[in-house]
């Protein structure tokens, strides 16, 4: 009996248990989401949504890569490696056969570039709404979040703006109410002007809502508020003057081109913004003077993390084994000193960028690989070809026999006999006897040069900029952490030249130039009467190569379809008029080092040196005008009748 | 189970009953023509001028695009259907007709077999009588140009180049020896003569081919004399 109780009572027990509401039993919180208003309780919460936010920021070169979109003759799967955005305009050869066809190529599509993530833009709407919205966080941190991303949002339509024009200003998340109807959801773009305002008023507008923090790097802060500022009014204002170079370019409802009244107003404004970062107004940013070898210290400004940096303003930082790591050292490390046997080499400079760092008296010279007579001339050093250069072409560019990790390059491409013939080999593993001897040595760099063998340079030349000499860097397990960095202080002065140069204020742009210069070892300050435009070009392109600027300053100067015209170039072509902003460069060159192989000769087992073209390079560079705006989709033009194609398309 | 003669009789029959194409067949019907001006090709560089072909009434626009050929001429493999035909804005040394500014015309085809169809466009400048010669290893040029537009729509000449090159391939782009003539330098528009020297050419080939190229003032695409081979 008692037995019969237990059982009925457990049997009730049982049954009351299950008795729940449906809707409660549907009702299951989530476990693995959180909801929205759970989510922005936390400052914790809302930091790590807006890491991914941080994450999804577009630059033209980045060192962990990009989707495939942008690259649709790329050869891998989903990503650009990071050192194919680095890798194209003549100012670099690619080292690796699979990416021959940035070199083969006879221009590009006018789908290249392309971005459109209005995914991302939502994403950013979205959390700027819900943080708005947000209770329980403290007004100081809602603050800095909001103003966080309305930075963001406003360097993508900046990103944007660069590659498409005018397109939509989309700043609200819309809503779609099912009602069969998309018309209220579809937006036409805006004028490319609008956009640009845009930028700078958003600028304006966060930038005292932004910490004032010189250590502040990977986050916005004030000084990148105003750094973005100052190089969004920059370009506005170039391409309102420039465009009318290019009156093709240009849509009747303003979505491309910028009337050219409003250049100055834009030069106005990116000389005050860059200005506030210089006179200390954002903290004391600095130009980076550390170390005593000027080319050292030029190459550690990528690589000094430290708060003694205070040139970097914002940047996309790395962190070894936290995950967020990248190849670029991997990739391009020197053959010969790699971590990782073949995976070397890949990105290779060119000779037409090598050509353009100038002489410390402020000259420009080609290097001296001939005498008057044509005669070769010989060194004793392979470096002292270079000897007496811009202290930035050894910081950013890793010459033959130059050092990196303690051991020095192996770079030459053969010997030069007497007879004028030259020995040399298909691998610097491959021996072979000098004539008259009969033990076989080395006859090639074990870090080149052989046209095709990929991995070691082909032009003589290695990048040295974001090269991670740390131990285990180059390996692929391990990566590298090098910061890549957006903005910094070299180049908000040099904004401030060209805005200054620009309004006329020629001695003011011959002050802010002479400081970057300076620190490169140009001591001879340039006067103002030195200052023209020309120079600007040359300056930014020194300073900044590799760094994701020449393609968007070639854009808005509107000189990308003189410099990069289709024509091939001739040695002629590469050594003459350099430092003029529209020289031709439409192939990258390399400088072969060969050692001299003659007994008895004074000159013996010295270096000479020859321009060669890289057997790859078949194609020549052509920027068509229905380049400078990356072409819309048809996805897109399908979707919104009231999106209207770009020029020359 | 042993397998028996009619268990493979019925598996090839699943499969090959299964077999059934799912798919169209691909276009066939061929639509071709060149670029003309009164009946006269117009040569322009190879893969650089496009054209569309759109087909409407399939819900999401867009076009076919392609490009021409250097002696003018396209062809397109289609499935039967109402095309409409145009060029892009600023493509081409020449003007293509604008219903409105901005709004192109388009030419529309009706396609229901194989069909030619040459488009007539109104060129900048037409190079005529261009005669070349080798000699000497030098190719000599002699030609009239004759300006068509001579309206509000006119252009100046930026240059004029001569182009040889080893293979059929010649333009700014695509050749191993060329000359340019500024469009300053030349005074009149008949009886211009022109020459370049031949290169040494490896592995060695008795001939190259040539043709005259004039590029306008703000216009982007080249147009060109028709292809000669030379022999010397």
């Amino acid at each position: 009996m008692k037995k019969i109780s237990l059982i009925s009572m457990f049997a009730i027990l049982l049954v009351a248990g299950s008795c729940k509401k449906d809707s409660a039993f549907l009702d299951v919180p989530p476990k693995q989401v959180l909801p929205t208003e759970l989510a922005f309780t936390d400052p914790a919460l809302v930091l790590s949504i807006l890491g991914d936010l941080y994450n999804r920021q577009r630059d033209f070169s980045s060192l962990d890569g990009h989707p495939l979109k942008e690259y649709p003759l790329a050869p891998t799967d989903d990503i650009v490696p990071g050192w194919i955005t680095f890798a194209d305009f003549s100012e670099s050869f690619p080292s690796e056969n699979g990416s021959s066809y940035i070199v083969q190529r006879t221009g590009w599509g006018y789908d290249e570039w392309y971005i459109w993530d209005y995914g991302y833009i939502r994403d950013l709407n979205l959390f700027i709404q819900r943080a708005t919205a947000a209770t329980k966080l403290s007004d100081g941190d809602k603050t800095r979040f909001i103003a966080e991303a309305r930075f963001l949002r406003a360097n993508y339509y900046f990103e944007m703006v660069k590659r498409m024009g005018g397109v939509p200003l989309i700043t609200d998340p819309l809503a779609y109410d099912y009602s069969g109807n998309v018309t209220p959801l579809q937006k036409p773009r805006a004028k490319e002007s609008e956009l640009y305002d845009f930028v700078i008023s958003e600028a304006e507008a966060v930038k005292d809502q932004l910490p004032n923090d010189v250590n502040e790097k990977s986050r916005a802060t004030k000084g990148a508020a105003l750094a973005m500022e100052a190089r969004a009014a920059l370009y506005a204002g170039s391409i309102a003057k420039y465009g009318s170079n290019t009156p093709q370019v240009s849509l009747p409802g303003g979505e491309v081109g910028i009337a050219s009244s409003l250049a100055n107003g834009y030069y106005t404004k990116a000389l005050a913004a860059a200005q506030a970062i210089i006179n200390g107004s954002a903290g004391s940013y600095q130009l980076y003077k550390v170390l005593p070898d000027l080319a050292d210290n030029f190459a550690a400004v990528f690589l000094d993390k430290s708060s003694v940096n205070q040139e970097a303003i914002f940047v996309e930082d790395f962190k070894v084994n936290s995950g967020k790591v990248h190849p670029f050292t991997t990739n391009n490390q020197p053959f010969s000193i790699s971590d990782e046997g073949l995976d070397a080499g890949r990105l290779n400079p060119s000779l037409n960028l090598v050509e353009a760092f100038e002489k410390l008296d402020n000259t420009y010279a080609p290097l001296a690989t001939k005498d008057a007579s044509g005669n070769p001339i010989y060194y004793t050093d392979q470096l002292d070809i270079f000897a007496g250069r811009d202290a930035r072409l050894a910081g950013t560019i890793l010459l033959p026999n130059g050092s990196f990790k303690g051991k020095r390059t192996d770079v030459w491409a053969g010997y030069q006999l007497a007879d004028g013939s030259i020995l040399t080999s298909g691998d610097a593993g491959q021996l072979k006897p000098l004539p008259g001897t009969t033990t076989p040595v080395q006859v090639t760099g074990k870090d080149g040069v052989i046209n095709g063998q990929e991995f070691r340079t082909q032009t003589g030349f290695y990048i040295r900029k974001y090269l991670d000499p740390a131990v285990g860097s180059g390996r692929r397990g391990r990566g590298s952490d090098v910061a890549f960095i957006r903005y910094r202080y070299a180049e908000v002065l040099l904004n401030a030249a060209e805005a200054a140069f620009e309004l006329g204020q020629v001695p003011v742009a011959a002050g802010y130039l002479n400081q970057v210069r300076s620190r490169a070892g140009l001591t001879t300050a340039l006067s103002p009467i030195d200052v023209t435009f020309d120079r600007i070009v040359h300056e930014r392109r020194v300073e900044l190569a590799f760094e994701g600027h020449i393609f968007y300053d070639m854009k808005r100067w509107r000189l990308a379809t003189a410099v990069w015209d289709g024509v091939p170039m001739s040695v002629i072509d590469l050594v003459s008029n350099i430092g003029k902003a529209n020289k031709r460069s439409t192939q990258p060159y390399g400088l072969w080092p060969y050692k001299y192989y003659n007994p008895g000769n004074p000159n013996n087992g010295k270096w000479l040196f020859k321009e060669v073209l890289p057997s790859p390079v078949t194609g020549a560079n052509r920027f068509q005008l229905g380049n400078y705006y990356s072409q819309i989709g048809n996805d897109v033009l399908s979707a919104n009748p009231k999106i209207v194609k770009q020029p020359n398309q | 189970m042993k397998i028996k003669f009619h268990h493979i009789l019925l598996a090839l029959l699943i499969a090959t009953t299964g077999c059934k194409k799912d798919n169209y067949d691909a276009p066939s019907l061929k639509l071709t023509g060149k670029l003309v001006y009164k009946g006269e090709a117009i040569g322009v560089e190879y893969n650089q001028v496009p054209y569309e072909l759109y087909q409407p009434g399939f819900g999401k626009t867009g076009p076919i695009s392609q490009t021409f050929d250097q002696n003018g001429a396209y062809s397109s493999l289609l499935f039967k259907g109402n095309y409409k035909f145009t060029i892009p804005p600023n493509q081409g040394p020449f003007l293509w007709k604008e219903v409105a500014p901005g709004k192109r015309d388009t030419v529309a085809i009706a396609l229901t077999g194989d069909q030619t169809m040459d488009v007539e466009v109104t060129p900048f400048y037409m190079i005529r009588n261009a005669n070349l010669t080798a000699a000497s290893s030098k190719v000599n040029a002699t030609f009239n140009i004759d300006k068509i537009i001579t309206d509000t729509n006119a252009k100046d000449i930026e240059r004029v180049s001569l182009y040889i090159n080893k293979t059929q391939f010649v333009s700014g782009g695509d050749n191993i020896a060329a000359t340019d003539l500024a469009g300053s330098a030349i005074t009149s528009l008949s009886n211009i003569t022109m020459s370049v020297n031949i290169p040494g050419i490896s592995p060695s080939q008795n001939y190259v081919f040539a043709r005259v190229g004039i590029k306008i003032a703000g216009v982007e695409d080249m147009i060109f004399s028709p292809l000669v081979k030379l022999t010397y």
